[in-house]
């Protein structure tokens, strides 16, 4: 293959294992790909928890756009834009809240929190107008799965369970951890900046081959057990489950070391009333299963990483500015877990966290990087020799290996080559 | 009530705590930061607003004396990739008054602003910190500090240096 040939169109910069820099720093490619994926795939916007009563709402977003998802009075989630169709004004400028209508300070529209336009201020200047057509725009298809949201700005495609495909199961691995069936969001958000493209940070979630040196430091000071899961040792694998969505599945290192919430550090012991509400709920044995195998680290594409103990969302906002909005998974049932779940998500993740502010680091010092000329290509073949598929299908492989970016970059592609 | 003359003796030796951690961090002597804080001290630097109730909310950091040691024992691995290089920083502290006192307690409180220079490039922080200060052993040890970062509420960059 003949790499010092200058890539013209976007498949040629997808050559095999090979990936042109470009892809991360053009703003060409950032249009193209708010167009073709951000305002077009499933994209995760909160979670119901966020909106628990009637008339609550959150600002939200889709990429750089803004959105308002709300509770209606109907009780259903729904995902408007914050943008008068008047004069294109904002009409929400606070983070949350609850409230039954939004009125646009600029000319006094005001809206139902389902987006309906409830009145104009001096009427009589609208003729006849059909106010049907004049609410706030709504993201065309909303659905959630176990109470998770997602929104797609295209009116047709894909449903979402099309979408999550094998990737679903993953949040059903997480949600078995409530005593109650349901994690819920309640801790309030971290907001993460860096100077970086969006991809470095979606493909980090399960590159299971830097934790061992990014984050040598802390798994040295902190005596972590984390650093033997991406050893070279590890049994731990790598997995693409196809449409982009990528795991770490830490549950064969877990198995062989058999100790109930050994994934989180401490014991059934030390959590009583937590560990007997999951064998109430799920039976002694199902319980004793779960706590052994730990929450799920799932990267579904494009923007929701679940990472054992809280979520990402990464949200785009132009080629080089990302902002990973975290939060501690919170297990409803759960009252033990929670207050750990947040503590250790404080510690580790967020603009001071232990973990998190190397790995962004590293993605700012890699958007500089992939700039500079010849070679101006990246190199995701490992563990191309060993890869193989599971018994569901899925490729996987060794837990340091690159099968996640190789499945990240497929589905990149046939969403940038669609029409 | 304190003498006036007491006050102003105070608020000097407040002052002069205040400047020398602001040294202490500008300079990256993170051991002899370490020995400010008090036994069962709390490092607090808030998010969305200055007012949340960090046993409940996500803090940007919210760390006991336990957290803050690994804190700094990560700094000094030289592994902790974010300030390795280090970044170039100042803090300009203003406005600094004695808010109350409380036993062996002092409250104070202070205008800060930092600039900082990176790999990334060059940012500014601006915050009102409180401080819980307490006499020990013929020293002030810091029992309590909060940074109320002014855009807490907002993206932030990495904020990896002792703020």
């Amino acid at each position: 293959m003949n790499l010092s040939v200058q890539p013209t169109d976007l498949s040629d910069r997808i050559r095999g294992e090979h990936i042109h820099g470009s892809l991360y720093t053009d703003p060409a490619v950032f249009q193209e790909e708010l167009e073709k994926i951000w305002y077009r795939t499933w994209v995760y916007v909160g979670h119901e928890s966020e909106v628990p009563e009637t008339n609550d709402f959150v600002l939200k977003s889709i990429g750089p756009q803004p959105v308002i998802m709300t509770r209606g009075a109907d009780g259903e989630v729904h995902l408007l834009q914050n943008r008068c169709p008047h004069r294109g004004n904002q009409v929400c400028t606070r983070a949350k809240g609850n409230a039954r209508r939004f009125t646009c300070p600029f000319h006094n529209w005001t809206f139902e929190n389902d987006g309906r336009l409830a009145a104009y201020a001096f009427p009589e200047g609208y003729a006849d107008r059909d106010m049907s057509e004049l609410g706030l725009g709504r993201v065309p298809r909303v659905a959630s799965y176990r109470g998770f949201v997602f929104g797609s700005f295209a009116g047709t495609g894909p449903t979402l369970a099309d979408h999550l495909g094998g990737a679903a199961e993953t949040i059903d691995r997480l949600c078995e951890h409530s005593p109650e069936g349901e994690v819920e969001l309640t801790a309030g958000f971290l907001q993460h900046r860096v100077k970086a493209n969006w991809k470095f940070v979606l493909e980090n979630e399960t590159d299971g081959y830097h934790p061992a040196f990014v984050h040598a430091s802390i798994f040295k000071v902190a005596e972590s057990g984390l650093g033997g899961l991406y050893g070279d040792r590890s049994t731990a694998l790598t997995r693409d489950f196809g449409n982009g969505h990528t795991e770490i599945d830490l549950r064969p290192e877990f198995r062989r070391l058999d100790r109930p919430m050994g994934w989180f550090g401490t014991t059934p012991e030390k959590l009583p009333d937590y560990a007997s509400a999951m064998a109430a709920a799920h039976g002694a044995d199902k319980a004793r299963e779960i706590m052994i195998d730990g929450t799920p680290h799932v990267m579904i594409f494009p923007n929701l990483f679940i990472a054992e103990i809280q979520i990402f969302v990464i949200q785009p906002r132009a080629v080089d500015d990302t902002v990973q909005h975290v939060t501690a998974l919170q297990l409803k049932g759960g009252r033990e877990m929670n207050r750990r779940l947040r503590q250790q998500t404080m510690g580790s993740v967020g603009p001071a966290g232990f973990l998190l502010a190397d790995d962004s680091e590293m993605y700012e010092r890699t958007h500089r990087g992939v700039q500079s000329l010849q070679p101006e290509w990246l190199f995701l073949g490992r563990g191309d020799h060993r890869e193989r598929r599971d018994a569901d299908g899925y490729m996987v492989a060794h837990a340091t290996d690159e099968v996640p970016s190789r499945g990240i970059w497929q589905h990149y592609r046939r969403l940038m080559e669609a029409a | 009530m304190l003498a006036p003359a007491t006050d102003e003796a105070l608020l000097r030796r407040v002052e002069r705590f205040i400047y020398r951690e602001a040294r202490l961090q500008d300079e990256h002597r993170y051991e002899d930061w370490e020995h400010l804080w008090a036994d069962d001290a709390i490092y607090w630097v808030p998010a969305n607003g200055a007012d949340i109730d960090p046993e409940q909310q996500m803090s940007i950091i919210y760390d006991n004396r336990s957290r803050i040691g690994v804190r700094v024992r990560q700094l000094l691995t030289g592994k902790r990739y974010t300030q390795e290089p280090k970044s170039s920083i100042r803090h300009f502290v203003t406005n600094i008054e004695i808010v109350g006192r409380s036993g062996a307690d002092i409250a104070a409180a202070c205008n800060v602003m930092v600039y900082e220079s990176n790999l990334r490039g060059e940012t500014i922080w601006a915050a009102r910190t409180d401080y819980t200060l307490r006499e020990a052993d013929g020293a002030l040890k810091m029992a309590r500090k909060k940074v109320a970062l002014v855009n807490n509420d907002k993206p932030l960059y990495t904020l990896s240096f002792l703020i």
